[in-house]
C-alpha cells in the first residue's frame, strides 16, 4: 500500500515537473502576438489579445493560474481558433490510438513468436535469420520506411492509399510503419530472455519430471521469460508515441501527432501544452502499470517491496 | 621457437584476426569508416558547392537510371543542386551532430554517476531522481516544441541532443563504480593514500571502459535517428543548412517524379544506423559477455 502510494507520489511529481518545464520553456520563446497577429495590426489590438490570453501579467502570476486551472480540468483555449484546447486533442486521441494500439499488436504479434523461436533454435541458421532480420528491422528510420511503403504500395501498385484514415486500407501501411522496429526489438528482447530462462536449473528440474517440451516451454519457461519483456513494454510507450508523430506525418493520419506538428508550427501554445501534459501523462502511467504488472508477475518483487516498505 | 617466427606470429595474427571477424562486421566497419572520413572531408570531396544552384539542370536522375549524367552522378534537386554534394554535406551535418549529441551526453552522464555514486545520500537520491524524471518525460516530443518554439539555434538543438540518453550513462556508470570501488584494486590504492579522484580517474575509469563504449555505440544509431528526425519534420537543421534527415523530409513531397531525392538520403541514414547496430552487438560480444542478448 505504502509503495503505491510513493509511486503515485512520484508520478505525480512527474506530471508536475514536465508542466512546469515546458510551460516556462515554451515562454523563453518571447511574445505569441508577435508570431500569431498580422505584423500590421495597432498597438492597441495586440494589447487587447494580450490582455485575453493573459500575456500580459507576471510569468509567475500565468504560471499559477494556469496550475490552479488545470486542476479544475480546464487547458485553455486554443489561440488558432478559440476552441476548447483539451477538446481539440480529445478529439484526436482515438486515431492516436487506434493507430499506436494495432501497431503494438502487430509488433507482440510477430516479434514474440520469432524470439522464442530464435531462442529454442539457438545457434541455428533460424536463429540467425531472425536476427539478422530484426537488426534490419531496428535500423531502419520509421519515417524512411513510411516513405518506401508507400513508393511500392501507393505510386507504383497502386493497392494502398499513401494518406488519411477511415478504412482498413488506410490503417495497414501506418500501423506497418510504427510497429515493424518494435517487432525487432521485442524480437531480440524475447530471444535473450527465453535463452537466460532456458538455461536455469528449473528448466532441468522439469524436464527430469518428464515433462513434455510443449508443457515445458509453455508453462515453465514463457511465465519467467515475460517478466523481462513486460518491464521492455512499458519503456517503449514514450518510443511508440514519438514515431506516432512521425508516422502520422508521413501518411497524413489525423491523430495528435499531426495536431501537434500543426500546431507547433502556429506556436498554439495551449494545444502544444495540453498534448504534452496528456502524453506524459501517458508515459507516467505507463510506467505505473508495468511496476504493477512486474510485482504481480514476479512474486520475488513483491516481497521485496514489502520488505522495504517496512 | 626462434626469435623469427615469434615476430612473424605476432604479425600474422592481425590478419588472422581479421579473417575470423565476420564479413558483416568489416563491410560494417569500412561504411562506418568511410561515413567519418565524408564528415572530416566532405568540402574536399565535394565536386560543387551544396547550394549551388543551377535552373537548367533541375531532377537530374542518378546514374544508372535513364537521362543521368556523370556531371551529376547521384542527379541533381528540384533547385538543380547537385545531390552528390548535397549528400557529402548532409552527412558531415547528420554525422557531427551524433557523434557531438553522444559524446556530451556521455560525459554529462558518466559525470553524473560517479558523483552519485562518489557523494551518495542526498547527492545520489537527487541525481538519480533527475534520471527517472527524464526517462519519464517524452523528451523527442518536448525537444520537438522547444525547437519549434525557440527557433533556429544550433546550440539549442545540440543541448537537446545532448540531453538525449544521458540518463542510461549515469544509471550504468553508478552501478559499476558502486561495485569497482569495493573490488580489491580500488581498495588497495585508497589503502595507498590516494585522493578520490585519482582513483576514479585513473584506476576505476579504465576499468569500467568497456560496458561504457558499448552503451556509446548502442547509444549512436538512435541520436541519429533523434537528429534525422526532427529535421525531417523540418525543425532540427533547417535550410540553407542541410542534413540527412532534412533532405530526405524536403524530397518526400516529390515522390512521384524524383524518388531517389528522399531514397537516396533515406538509404544513408539506413545504413550508417544499421553499421552501427552491426558495430555494437559484435563489440559487446567481444568486451562484456555478460551483457549479451
Amino acid at each position: 500500500m505504502i509503495w503505491l502510494l510513493t509511486k503515485t507520489l512520484r508520478a505525480i511529481t512527474t506530471l508536475w515537473l514536465v508542466v512546469t518545464f515546458v510551460f516556462f520553456v515554451l515562454r523563453l520563446s518571447g511574445d505569441p502576438t508577435l508570431v500569431l497577429l498580422p505584423d500590421d495590426i495597432d498597438e492597441a489590438t495586440r494589447d487587447f489579445y494580450r490582455q485575453l490570453w493573459g500575456l500580459d501579467r507576471p510569468i509567475m502570476v500565468q504560471y499559477w493560474s494556469y496550475l490552479g486551472a488545470l486542476l479544475q480540468g480546464d487547458f485553455g483555449i486554443s489561440f488558432r481558433n478559440n476552441l476548447d484546447a483539451f477538446q481539440l486533442v480529445w478529439d484526436r486521441v482515438p486515431k492516436t490510438a487506434l493507430l499506436t494500439g494495432t501497431a503494438l499488436l502487430i509488433s507482440l504479434a510477430i516479434g514474440i513468436p520469432l524470439g522464442i523461436i530464435a531462442a529454442l533454435y539457438r545457434d541455428s541458421w533460424i536463429d540467425r535469420v531472425v536476427m539478422a532480420v530484426s537488426v534490419f528491422g531496428f535500423s531502419m528510420p520509421n519515417f524512411f520506411l513510411g516513405i518506401l511503403l508507400i513508393l511500392v504500395f501507393s505510386l507504383n501498385l497502386r493497392v494502398l492509399p499513401s494518406s488519411g484514415s477511415g478504412t482498413w486500407a488506410h490503417l495497414i501501411m501506418p500501423a506497418a510503419t510504427l510497429g515493424i522496429s518494435f517487432a525487432a526489438q521485442f524480437a531480440r528482447y524475447t530471444r535473450s530472455s527465453m535463452i537466460d530462462v532456458l538455461n536455469k536449473s528449473y528448466m532441468r528440474t522439469a524436464r527430469s519430471k518428464g515433462a513434455g517440451p510443449l508443457r515445458r516451454v509453455n508453462l515453465h519457461a514463457l511465465p519467467n521469460a515475460a517478466i523481462p519483456v513486460v518491464t521492455i513494454l512499458g519503456f517503449k510507450v514514450g518510443e511508440l508515441l514519438g514515431g506516432a508523430v512521425i508516422t502520422e506525418t508521413v501518411f497524413a493520419w489525423p491523430g495528435i501527432g499531426r495536431l501537434l506538428t500543426s500546431s507547433v508550427a502556429a506556436r498554439d501554445l495551449a494545444v502544444v501544452q495540453c498534448i504534452m501534459i496528456l502524453l506524459a501523462f501517458t508515459m507516467v502511467v505507463a510506467n505505473m502499470l508495468t511496476d504493477l504488472a512486474y510485482g504481480w508477475l514476479d512474486p520475488r518483487v513483491r516481497v521485496g517491496a514489502k520488505a522495504g516498505a517496512r | 621457437m626462434t626469435a623469427t617466427s615469434l615476430v612473424h606470429g605476432r604479425r600474422f595474427s592481425l590478419i588472422r584476426r581479421l579473417s575470423n571477424t565476420p564479413v558483416t562486421v568489416l563491410l560494417a566497419g569500412g561504411f562506418m569508416a568511410l561515413m567519418l572520413f565524408v564528415m572530416v572531408f566532405a568540402q574536399v570531396v565535394q565536386p560543387y558547392a551544396f547550394d549551388h544552384i543551377d535552373l537548367l539542370n533541375r531532377m537530374a536522375p542518378p546514374v544508372p537510371l535513364e537521362g543521368s549524367t556523370w556531371i551529376h552522378p547521384a542527379g541533381t534537386d528540384t533547385l538543380g543542386r547537385d545531390l552528390f554534394s548535397r549528400l557529402l554535406v548532409g552527412t558531415q551535418t547528420s554525422m557531427l551532430l551524433a557523434l557531438l549529441g553522444t559524446c556530451l551526453g556521455a560525459v554529462l552522464g558518466v559525470a553524473l554517476g560517479f558523483l552519485a555514486a562518489h557523494k551518495g545520500g542526498i547527492w545520489d537520491e537527487g541525481i538519480m531522481g533527475l534520471v527517472d524524471f527524464q526517462a519519464a518525460m517524452p523528451w523527442f516530443i518536448i525537444a520537438l516544441a522547444i525547437l519549434a518554439f525557440l527557433g533556429n539555434s544550433m546550440v539549442i538543438f545540440i543541448a537537446i541532443m545532448a540531453l538525449y540518453g544521458w540518463e542510461t550513462y549515469a544509471r550504468i556508470t553508478r552501478g559499476l563504480v558502486l561495485s569497482a570501488r569495493e573490488q580489491g584494486y580500488a581498495l588497495a590504492v585508497r589503502g595507498l593514500g590516494a585522493r578520490p579522484s585519482w582513483i576514479y580517474l585513473r584506476h576505476i575509469l579504465p576499468n569500467i571502459a568497456g560496458p561504457l563504449l558499448v552503451q556509446l555505440t548502442v547509444n549512436f544509431p538512435s541520436t541519429i535517428l533523434f537528429e534525422t528526425s526532427l529535421s525531417f519534420l523540418g525543425l532540427g537543421i533547417r535550410p540553407p543548412m542541410t542534413s540527412l534527415g532534412q533532405m530526405l523530409g524536403e524530397g518526400r513531397d516529390y515522390l512521384i517524379n524524383a524518388w531517389w531525392l528522399a531514397v537516396v538520403p533515406g538509404l544513408t541514414i539506413f545504413f550508417i544506423t544499421l553499421s552501427m547496430s552491426i558495430l555494437g552487438d559484435w563489440l559487446r560480444g567481444k568486451l562484456d559477455p555478460s551483457l549479451e542478448d
